[in-house]
């Protein structure tokens, strides 16, 4: 079969599986959008700014397991695309990027719209390409999407010359279909070995914990990771990423760990004795200070990426796999040979977990005449009854999205955690209804983050993906607004919003419906009526208390057991104390 | 601590670049780096002279790994090897120091490979640090230039860094 190099590029997307592509036009890419006309099995999106092409591609990727697909075009597209490429390579989200490029002939000249895309998302891929040659599209895109879904996931950049892709060239094609490269083979099973030392310091441990991260989801290991942590008894906290890995509601999950975590998953990290991290990076948002990271704790990690072992925390026991490879094997271990009164001695353990608890540290005004965050983020659990897809921004509501909705299940908490990307949301919201079209999809958001990326309501309305959106609306850049608070003694330089949109009006404008909510108990009602509306994009500007604040909080360099309370302890409860 | 990492990687347009944005990107050093194709056209060989803790080396090597375009890769520290580097020296020469400067090289095994009325060029092999003393006990006013290759290393015995 003798194909152009436009034509190639849709025929490999077909033979790979893709469902979407998320995209921009663009002089550069003109050849190949004119091969996407001539087909209708590949879905096109078109967004209204590159950005949010990759963060729909990405989101996409997170609620689905398969890579997200983007195409624009060179320069401005390209470049326009980069913060969802990082976005993408923070959080380890399997993403190929086709970018256009300026023609080969003309490369290095400051060409119009050019842009050198290769150097410039270097530091943001797992790894990138120029097509060079026509013959080289087949199996430079099956490279691309063996790369970016095995092992560690993340983005890859094919950025493709426009005189490649010329209808006028035809080729022979032929999808590769399997790839091997000889320097690149990921570890799936974990050293025997080590999963065997490993196994005996977990059941040696008096005061063991858990800590898991967006791996477990992305090394789809969710069932694995629950079987294990019931079958050891451990307590079990979960990163902002691992979320939704083991169920939220059940009495082993002890709440999110790090910055805005728990007062009970900090203080059991503090205080334990033996950790178990799985698929987790010891981000700095997660360990605060270095130092006094777990100062009693024997550490185990197990990840499929090496560089991500004693990368900042020192580790005893290292086990490089697939995290549902490796819990397999240590499941099987326990089930071999585990000690039946195993969870017996773990008691004195859990009767300090249940003291630290107590503290209740998520508690809020509940009765409070003004509209706390936290009251929407349950409201809104209850009214989905704890089953939607859940995107944010970020920001203040992300952390109380991340406190108040307890997930359940995995792919369903879809958030930039590690970039810590404004204006995620609501493209992303629009990738995952169009993976998941009869699931309900929420967006919360914040008025400030809402709008890097508001001119997607357009592309809500063109692909009919009615997505509740959840503004909570507090005239401030609440995160930046509380730093601002409490260590810049209130100066609160440049953090407030200042003209408004009128957000009701504004949607309504984009085709969808805008309800403004003012009092608490307007808020049920409401969020009920969206999502009754199943076939309508509904934007909820809800306006929450100004000053409310994400409690508990690890403020930067300090340590797991020296929290920021809503009430002050005047010091760590522990039982010795107690 | 001084490391020499020998790196077998594609021979590919960028493989070099990066490298060299992985050591800006994470703060790594580079002392010095080498780099030419092999006997195998479609690899090259790097050696790489970084310093850091072990904890940082042992990261720079990792994440080098993490690299697609790296093949394989070896820490010629963690058992004995070789480094050699070539220099390039012009120096001054007039009828008082043209012996001398002569007998100088000689004794530092360097070879003269390029003579004017006033000037020589010398080219000496070794490694890094006897350069350094080659150097030192050169008058420091006769150097018109020096241009240093880098270290190269190669380990010793049968092991090899090879596919």
């Amino acid at each position: 079969m003798e194909l152009s190099g436009g034509q190639i590029v849709v025929q490999c997307l077909k033979d790979e599986g893709v469902e979407f592509i998320f995209g921009y036009p663009g002089g550069a890419v003109l050849h190949l959008y004119d091969a996407l006309f001539h087909q209708d099995e590949l879905k096109h999106i078109l967004v209204r700014h590159e950005q949010a092409a990759t963060h729909a591609a990405d989101a996409y990727a997170r609620v689905t397991g398969k890579a997200g697909v983007v195409l624009v075009t060179s320069g401005p597209g390209a470049t326009n695309a980069v913060t969802g490429i990082a976005t993408a390579y923070m959080d380890s989200i399997p993403m190929v990027v086709i970018s256009g490029q300026v023609p080969s002939s003309v490369i290095g000249s400051d060409a119009f719209q050019e842009v050198d895309m290769v150097g410039i998302t270097r530091p943001c891929v797992k790894h990138n390409f120029l097509v060079k040659d026509p013959r080289d599209i087949a199996e430079t895109l099956k490279k691309a999407f063996y790369i970016a879904t095995t092992g560690r996931p993340g983005p890859v950049v094919v950025d493709i010359p426009k005189d490649i892709t010329d209808p006028a060239i035809k080729v022979p094609y032929k999808y590769p279909k399997k790839i091997s490269m000889r320097s690149y083979n990921p570890a799936l099973k974990g050293h025997s070995g080590q999963i065997k030392k490993a196994f005996e310091l977990l059941i040696s441990a008096k005061k063991p914990i858990i800590y898991a991260g967006g791996g477990v989801i992305l090394g789809n290991a969710s069932k694995e990771l629950t079987k294990l942590t019931r079958t050891l008894g451990f307590p079990l906290t979960h990163t902002l990423m691992g979320l939704g890995g083991y169920p939220a509601t059940d009495k082993q999950f002890v709440g999110m760990l790090g910055m805005h975590g728990t007062y009970e998953a900090n203080m059991a990290m503090h205080e334990s004795d033996v950790i178990l991290a799985i698929g987790a990076r010891f981000d700095d948002r997660v360990t605060g200070k270095l130092d006094r990271f777990c100062p009693y704790a024997k550490i185990i990690h197990i990840d499929i990426d090496p560089a991500s072992i004693a990368k900042t925390v020192r580790v005893d026991i290292p086990i490089v796999g697939e995290v549902s490879s490796v819990l397999k094997d240590l499941i099987h271990l326990a089930k071999e040979k585990m000690d039946k009164h195993h969870h017996k001695s773990l008691e004195p353990w859990w009767d300090q977990i249940q003291i630290w608890r107590d503290v209740d540290c998520l508690e809020y005004d509940r009765d409070s005449r003004i509209i706390k965050p936290q009251y929407v983020v349950e409201q809104l659990y209850e009214v989905t009854q704890g089953d939607a897809i859940i995107t944010s921004d970020v920001g203040q509501h992300q952390m109380f999205a991340a406190q108040y909705y307890p997930f359940n299940k995995p792919r369903r908490w879809i958030n930039s955690g590690g970039l810590g990307t404004m204006g995620f949301g609501l493209p992303a919201a629009i990738g995952a209804k169009l993976a998941f079209p009869d699931q309900d999809v929420a967006c919360i958001t914040g008025e400030a983050s809402i709008q890097m990326c508001i001119q997607e309501l357009a592309t809500a309305s063109q692909y009919d993906t009615p997505v509740k959106i959840i503004n909570l609306n507090n005239r401030y850049m609440g995160m930046v607004r509380q730093w601002q608070e409490f260590n810049y003694e209130s100066r609160y330089s440049h953090s407030y919003m200042d003209a408004i949109p009128d957000f009701v009006k504004l949607a309504e404008a984009y085709g969808h419906v805008g309800v403004k909510i003012e009092k608490p108990e307007d808020v049920r009602p409401a969020l009920e009526e969206a999502f009754a509306q199943k076939d309508r994009t509904v934007f909820l500007d809800i306006l929450t208390d100004r000053t409310e604040n994400v409690y508990p909080m690890i403020e930067s360099g300090k340590a797991h057991n020296d929290m920021k309370l809503r009430v002050a302890l005047d010091t760590p409860i522990n039982r010795e104390l107690a | 601590m001084r490391h020499v990492i020998s790196i077998l990687m594609e021979n590919e347009a960028g493989a070099l670049s990066r490298i060299s944005g992985l050591f800006t990107a994470r703060g790594y050093n580079i002392e010095s780096l080498t780099v030419a194709e092999t006997q195998d056209k479609t690899l090259s060989r790097m050696t790489l002279v970084t310093r850091g803790s072990d904890e940082v080396v042992e990261q720079i090597t990792k994440q080098l790994n993490k690299l697609i375009d790296v093949v394989k890769l070896n820490d010629l520290e963690e058992s004995p090897h070789i480094e050699r580097e070539l220099m390039l020296i012009k120096v001054k020469t007039n009828s008082n120091n043209r012996e001398e400067t002569k007998r100088t090289a000689e004794i530092f095994r360097g070879k003269i490979i390029d003579v004017t009325t006033h000037t020589y060029v010398i080219e000496m092999t070794g490694a890094s640090d006897k350069l350094d003393a080659f150097l030192s006990v050169l008058e420091e006013d006769i150097i018109i230039e020096v241009v240093r290759s880098g270290a190269t290393g190669i380990s010793r015995g049968e092991k090899g860094l090879h596919l």
